[in-house]
């Protein structure tokens, strides 16, 4: 027992600061409720920190987990990652409410501010996805995914005031609900396949079942149904349909984390149920499944990818790009335990600091009051935030991979891993689509960098809190240093350690 | 010494942004200039001249995990490409003092950044560092011509990245392949050091992965170059960008993908290429011929110099797949001569355009009377890009056209191409000297158009300045330097090219067996 508390200390550590920052958040002190995002983000380095001091090589040997190198990376990226989340936040949550109290203009109401609710449901879907990695059975995984998507769904739906804000919401939990009854039941079929739960034991019964023949029919159906369900959480074509829409619906910082942190759930699950497999052992996946994810990858990358080229809302543009980036993960993930996931991992990372820097620079501005719209609103973005325009087209050449920006790296790596496996057509494709996908990036480098402005980019202003201007900064420049100790962030990400 | 020349213009390049934007022109001179200094003392201490050897090598360990070693180096093929990249540099920023009015500083510390990664490609010895110097040359490049160009810039440069962004993922994927298979081959360690995965590209590739190989480096280098049927990208760029910017792109950038052919696609899939020079030699006089009857129609004269750009590196391409070491040396010398000549051609282009605004052939003419000393270069480097024997341009070109007349069969040049392929080839010299004399008819000499006005409010004097003057003085020398002693080059890179043509030598003998071994590398009958 007491074991195992040891072993969820950094979960614990963030649902600690769950109950903190709930209490915190209804607090009638406007200079103690300042403090909600600072706590959060003090818990957050906190579970960092905790993540190589307890997930250490040697407790993770003991561990009996499935893939027992992938929950200190998966901590470390995911806290990393979090934390510029979390900056590019602040001075977003609640803003209008928060300023009218600042002002004397309303009093403080727990049933309207969304302050505390907003941090409480970021930690608990952090803590989901570090629960993800260290799942041991299938109940638990399924658990740790919900716990990673369920407070988004809240999250999308209070994240402004507006109707189109509810809409995304429903959408993205009628659909999310639909999913989750479709990896449930892939679930419950590779129960019946083998008679267990514990993925370990499901392990040696898929092994089991292939060295007397071939993998059972229950067995690939359910594994197909887990991967199409758990492909929602990615954003993976058939299931990306509601990306745009809710990417679009909520507000800019919550469509940043939406952007990160299920997408890592979602890569994480299929590198612990397709280990199942026994990939490791060389033996490669059953035809079914690696024709499904092949075919998953390409859809994925190319449809992402075309779909951002028709964009006018940045917001949307950004949300396909994303799709496509799911899709260049799952090379990693088709290319296997070893140098496969580790390209995935370095490249969850990757992206992550690129997209968080993309959104930061959003969320600094606003138009009247309200976020940005169209891409055009960018235009010209450098006669009045030249840094900010800068930060935004270095995320873009980071995200389309242009050395020697930090994306191109993690594009490398997945290249390599996919090449190595012997999957060179899907790497071809995959450079066909980075070429594509310039088209759509150019844009956000022209536009902000050497557009003129235009009636509604003039009315552009960057919002009341610095922090977001601040944290996009900070990225980019990490975004063109962190090369420099590509070595660093390898081993950081190494799953195989 | 190598790094030097990579990290001083990228010190250069911050220095100008962090500084006030007035002094940013005189830095960024300062600069180059001292940046030619050290590449002339590297060429100085340089021990490699005459002989295959690389110099001046450094390594810096990366991410040992997948064998990423920056290495860098020069051999005298290299070394001579530098040169050419930092002798233009200070005449780029210097010919852009006027022109440049707007975000100085963002100019020239972009110029500074295309300068340390064209340095970076030359000086690269492993495959990873080429690639993201490759790379880069891009994004300043895409800057200059999307911000300081002329009318259509936003869709030049749009173009222009994503032609060769799209050309060279996939070379990225060639390079990628062949690492794998070098890692395959010696248990699991990773390299990118560009002779190691050259040896075993040499030995363990069979034909048909080196054919492979080939098409994927020939398409990113293939658009860089450019060669027909991928070159459309250049003549719209080159007609956007500003003066420095054409006269870099022409003057060197061009030259990153004839450089990639030598260094990478000869001598890493010999077997292939012999079997396919066939195929890129018609692919280039295609490019010749085709490019220069475009040239022959064309009313604006930065455009018609554009257009010859690609037919004149379809000789330098046509010169180093005639595979013996005759073409490839003429073809080296190509590479510097065009640099020079076009590059100065692109100059006097955009001070004539400074003062009158126009670049229509039909608004120009008898610019003789009003501005004779611009005149006289522009005849002289028009005479120069013609191949007038005496200046530059003639003997390189000669080279490649007799090289690629005696490759075929198994003479003393034993080789795939021929007669009829240096004939074909030869008919676009004279389509040359006819539209750059047309040209140089209709706006130097002819009538005084009644309409061509002097912009006064351009600052400049009606004829060419000092500054101007200096611009275009060294380019000249260089000219004639190099049309009386092309030993210079030759002679220094004859060893570097020997070896990397050895493999050739092997093959040719071994498929033609009356094949002798390439006799000597100097010319017949002692034609120089």
């Amino acid at each position: 027992m007491i074991d195992k508390l040891w072993f969820l200390i950094p979960e614990l550590i963030l649902f600690a600061g769950v109950v903190v920052v709930a209490i915190l958040g209804l607090v009638h002190s406007n200079r103690l409720r300042g403090w909600v995002p600072w706590t959060t983000g003090l818990f957050i380095v906190a579970a960092g920190i905790s993540v190589p001091l307890v997930y250490t090589a040697e407790a993770m040997e003991t561990s009996g987990l499935l893939v027992p190198g992938l929950a200190a990376p998966a901590g470390m990226i995911a806290c990393i990652v979090a934390l510029g989340l979390l900056l590019l936040s602040i001075g977003r949550v609640d803003q209008r409410y928060e300023l009218a109290i600042a002002q004397g203009r309303a009093v403080f109401d727990p049933i309207r501010a969304t302050g505390g609710e907003f941090h409480v449901f970021f930690l608990l879907s952090l803590a989901g996805l570090l629960l993800v990695s260290i799942a041991n059975d299938l109940i638990w995984l399924f658990l740790a995914l919900e716990l990673a998507s369920l407070p988004t769904y809240v999250m999308v739906a209070m994240s402004r005031g507006s109707i189109r804000a509810q809409e995304a919401a429903m959408k993205y939990f009628f659909l999310g609900a639909m999913s989750a009854a479709m990896f449930l039941y892939g679930f419950a079929l590779l129960y019946g396949a083998t008679g267990t739960l514990v993925l370990t034991e499901i392990q040696a019964s898929f092994a089991d079942q292939i060295a007397r023949g071939e993998l059972g029919i229950l067995a690939i159906v359910g594994m197909l149904l887990a991967l199409l369900g758990i492909g929602f959480k990615l954003a993976a074509v058939p299931m990306h349909l509601y990306a745009a829409d809710v990417y679009e619906g909520a507000s800019v910082h919550v469509t940043a984390f939406l952007g990160f942190v299920p997408k890592a759930a979602g890569v994480i699950a299929f590198m612990i149920l397709l280990s199942t497999l026994g990939w490791a052992d060389g033996a490669g996946l059953p035809a079914p499944i690696l024709i499904m994810l092949w075919v998953v990858s390409v859809l994925t990358m190319t449809l992402g990818n075309i779909a951002a080229l028709l964009q006018k809302s940045v917001k949307r543009m950004l949300a396909c790009s994303s799709i496509a980036h799911s899709g260049y993960l799952l090379i990693g993930i088709i290319a296997g335990p070893g140098a496969g996931f580790n390209a995935a991992m370095l490249y969850l990372l990757i992206y992550g600091l690129g997209n968080t820097t993309s959104f930061a620079v959003l969320s600094s501005l606003q138009r009247g009051g309200v976020e940005l719209e169209s891409v055009e609103d960018l235009a010209g973005l450098r006669h009045k935030h030249p840094w900010s325009a800068t930060a935004m087209a270095i995320s873009a050449g980071s995200l389309l991979g242009f050395p020697p920006l930090l994306g191109f790296w993690g594009k490398l790596a997945l290249f390599i891993a996919g090449i190595a496996s012997g999957r060179l057509v899907l790497v071809l494709i995959a450079a066909i689509n980075s070429a594509i996908s310039a088209w759509y990036y150019l844009r956000l480098v022209g536009l902000p960098l050497m557009a003129d402005r235009n009636e509604r980019s003039e009315a552009v202003e960057s919002i009341h809190a610095p922090w977001p201007r601040l944290v996009g900064l900070v990225l980019a420049g990490m975004l063109v240093v962190l090369p420099v100790i590509l070595g660093l962030l390898y081993w950081m990400t190494d799953v195989s350690r | 010494m190598s790094w030097l020349l990579i990290l001083l213009p990228l010190l250069g390049s911050f220095v100008i942004i962090v500084s006030p934007g007035r002094l940013a022109k005189q830095l960024a001179l300062v600069t180059s200039l001292v940046v030619l200094g050290v590449s002339v003392a590297a060429a100085f201490v340089f021990d490699g001249w005459g002989r295959g050897t690389w110099e001046l090598t450094s390594s810096v360990e990366w991410v040992k995990e997948w064998g990423l070693v920056l290495q860098v180096g020069a051999d005298s093929v290299s070394l001579i490409l530098v040169l050419l990249t930092t002798f233009l540099m200070p005449l780029a920023i210097l010919g852009s003092f006027n022109a440049i009015k707007s975000r100085t500083k963002e100019y020239y510390g972009w110029l500074l950044g295309l300068q340390a990664a064209m340095t970076g490609v030359f000086l690269a010895q492993d495959l990873v560092l080429f690639y993201v110097c490759f790379e880069f040359t891009l994004v300043p490049m895409f800057f200059i011509i999307a911000i300081w160009g002329s009318k259509n810039r936003a869709h030049a440069s749009v173009k222009f990245l994503i032609y060769t962004f799209t050309g060279s993922l996939i070379t990225l994927a060639g390079f990628l392949t062949l690492a794998w298979s070098y890692a395959q081959a010696n248990g699991g360690d990773w390299s990118f050091e560009i002779s190691a995965l050259t040896n075993h590209a040499v030995s363990a590739l069979s034909l048909h992965e080196q054919a492979w190989l080939l098409l994927a480096l020939l398409i990113g280098f293939g658009v860089k170059v450019p060669l027909f049927p991928v070159h459309t990208w250049l003549p719209l760029a080159h007609t956007e960008a500003p003066t420095a910017g054409s006269v870099v792109l022409a003057g060197v950038l061009l030259k990153l993908g004839t450089y990639g052919l030598y260094r990478f696609v000869l001598p890493m899939c010999p077997e292939a290429v012999v079997e396919w020079a066939p195929f890129v030699a018609i692919l280039s006089i295609i490019g010749i011929l085709y490019a220069a009857l475009i040239c022959w129609v064309q009313t604006d004269v930065k455009k018609l110099i554009a257009y010859s750009s690609v037919s004149h590196l379809g000789f330098c391409v046509l010169g180093l797949f005639a595979l013996n070491p005759m073409g490839v040396e003429g073809s080296i010398l190509y590479m510097i001569n065009h640099g020079l000549s076009t590059g100065a051609l692109f100059f006097l282009i955009g001070m004539m355009y400074e003062r009158y605004h126009t670049r229509d052939m039909g608004e120009l003419g008898g610019l003789a009377r009003t501005m004779p000393i611009w005149a006289t270069f522009m005849v002289f480097f028009v005479l120069a890009s013609v191949g007038l024997p005496g200046l530059n341009g003639f003997v390189s070109e000669f080279l490649c056209l007799i090289a690629t007349f005696t490759a075929g069969g198994s003479g003393a040049y034993p080789g795939v191409l021929g007669p009829w392929y240096a004939a074909i080839a030869a008919l676009g010299m004279v389509l040359a000297a006819m539209y750059l004399l047309i040209m140089v008819g209709k706006v130097v000499f002819g009538p005084t158009k009644a309409t061509l006005r002097h912009d006064e409010q351009s600052g400049l004097p009606v004829d060419l300045t000092v500054r101007e003057i200096t611009v275009l003085v060294p380019l000249a020398v260089g000219c004639i330097v190099l049309g009386i002693q092309p030993d210079l080059i030759i002679d220094n890179t004859a060893t570097a090219v020997a070896d990397t043509l050895a493999v050739y030598q092997d093959i040719f003998e071994e498929s033609m067996p009356g094949a002798a071994a390439f006799v000597d590398t100097s010319l017949p009958g002692g034609a120089r």
